[in-house]
């Protein structure tokens, strides 16, 4: 085990989210809704060293498996992440998240105007592009601010 | 045509839009019989969309139905879009959207299964206008190797966000004329790029108007400004008057897709140049070839027999 891994000590059970992109740990948290007032154990670790990624940070969240939604959300902002759930201190499945081509029902639409954030019976719907989203409604494009979006 | 519906001018490929301007072209002379009905949706005052689409329809042998303005509609007691939407398709062959909302037109393509034209969505897309503005530009200037000039309202402007993005499908040079707080949206922009489009944006007419084959000129309106005095000051510099038109070619196909307030002085309307009203009266010859082709892909027959 290298010196990075042991800056954050093994958890027994939850998610380990791995690669990613150095400083977009707070975001990935915030993608999960974690603030802090819930009472879930987190350990975060910010810039560590990478051989392939120059710096990453990985976030451990204790007692919780993420969801498809939630994965998916967290592949638009940290396209190279590993997903690890983590049973009785063993990694049970090591997962690359995939980009979908299609996100539904998790971002809200920054545009104000847009049909879908009107009272009409629809959930939002993103395509994923290269670099960020597009609603298919109105075609608002959204880069940098994703985690911001999150419904 | 194969499409189900017209929501968006991105959807339009070349062929799409030559086939509907042949259409357009020779129906007038033979209309075919279709007896349809056309559900009108207005959400937005509309003059010039409104009546060409319902000419279209009823010069097509058909009828339509209107569902008036929204102060008079079930709107008024809160009813979604989509509600709406699926109630009328039951009354009708084919609808014509028009709403506030971005994105409207798509979201209610999607809760009906007859043919859905968006005739404005916010400022998204208004692609009927821009067939018929295709459709006259063809007429006078033809589609290819051409110099286009769009100037106003390019944030919020419809008409614009579909008509630049249509002629990405021909050999068109396009140059944007804007005050920098109007300047194209970054969707339209994105959609250009993608397409590799030559796109040239302006904060002044003068410099490029000589090179320009068509200038396209829409509204600038009062409510984008904070105040009064700057929209005047910003407005008046994109006002086209004969003094304005002295350096432009003779040929120069000056368009609008109506209604104008200011934007083109009435002594321009004498000169060879405008094209305004022209365009405006092809909405209908236009408008009938999109619906005739739209309910043929539904499998409305023509000579009214087989509702």
């Amino acid at each position: 085990m290298s010196d990075h891994q042991l800056r954050v000590s093994k958890i027994r059970s939850g998610t380990v989210i791995d690669h990613v992109p150095g400083g977009q740990a707070l975001r990935v948290l915030a993608i999960l809704g974690i603030d802090g007032t819930g009472g879930e154990t987190v350990s975060v670790a910010m810039n560590v060293p990478s051989d392939d990624m120059g710096a990453k940070d990985i976030v451990k969240v204790e007692d919780r498996e993420l969801s498809q939604a939630e994965v998916d959300v967290i592949s638009l902002i940290a396209p190279e992440a590993t997903i690890n759930i983590v049973r009785d201190f063993d990694v049970v499945e090591k997962n690359r998240v995939v980009r979908p081509e299609q996100v539904t029902g998790v971002l809200q639409c920054p545009n104000a105007n847009c049909i879908t954030t009107a009272d009409e019976p629809v959930r939002s719907e993103f395509t994923v592009l290269s670099e960020g989203v597009r609603c298919v409604y109105c075609d608002t494009l959204l880069r940098d601010d994703i985690a911001a979006h999150i419904d | 045509m194969r499409h189900d519906h017209l929501i968006t001018a991105t959807q339009l490929s070349r062929d799409d839009i030559e086939t509907v301007l042949d259409r357009a072209a020779e129906i007038a002379d033979d209309p075919p019989e279709r007896d349809a009905v056309l559900g009108l949706l207005f959400f937005e005052p509309s003059t010039r969309t409104k009546m060409s689409f319902d000419a279209a329809m009823k010069r097509l042998g058909g009828t339509t139905v209107d569902m008036g303005s929204v102060d008079s509609s079930s709107v008024k007691k809160g009813e979604t879009l989509a509600d709406t939407v699926r109630v009328v398709e039951g009354y009708a062959d084919a609808l014509v959207l028009r709403h506030p909302s971005e994105g409207a037109a798509k979201m209610a393509s999607r809760f009906v299964d007859v043919p859905l034209v968006n005739a404005g969505d916010g400022a998204g897309q208004h692609p009927s206008q821009t067939l018929l503005d295709l459709y006259t530009i063809r007429e006078n200037a033809g589609l290819d190797d051409l110099t286009v000039g769009i100037m106003g309202d390019l944030k919020y402007g419809r008409t614009v966000h579909s008509l630049a993005s249509a002629l990405t499908n021909f050999d068109a040079r396009q140059h944007f004329i804007s005050p920098e707080s109007l300047q194209l949206p970054r969707s339209v922009r994105f959609d250009l790029h993608q397409e590799g489009a030559q796109v040239r944006e302006h904060t002044d007419l003068e410099a490029i108007l000589p090179e320009l084959d068509v200038l396209y000129v829409t509204r600038i309106q009062r409510e984008r400004f904070p105040d009064e005095n700057e929209y005047r000051q910003v407005a008046g510099q994109y006002r086209i008057t004969p003094e304005t038109l002295e350096d432009a070619k003779d040929d120069l196909v000056l368009m609008h897709p109506l209604p104008r307030v200011d934007e083109i002085s009435p002594e321009v309307d004498d000169l060879p140049q405008a094209t305004y009203f022209e365009q405006a009266h092809n909405g209908v010859p236009v408008r009938m070839a999109l619906l005739d082709m739209l309910l043929e892909n539904a499998g409305v027959e023509t000579g009214g027999d087989s509702r």
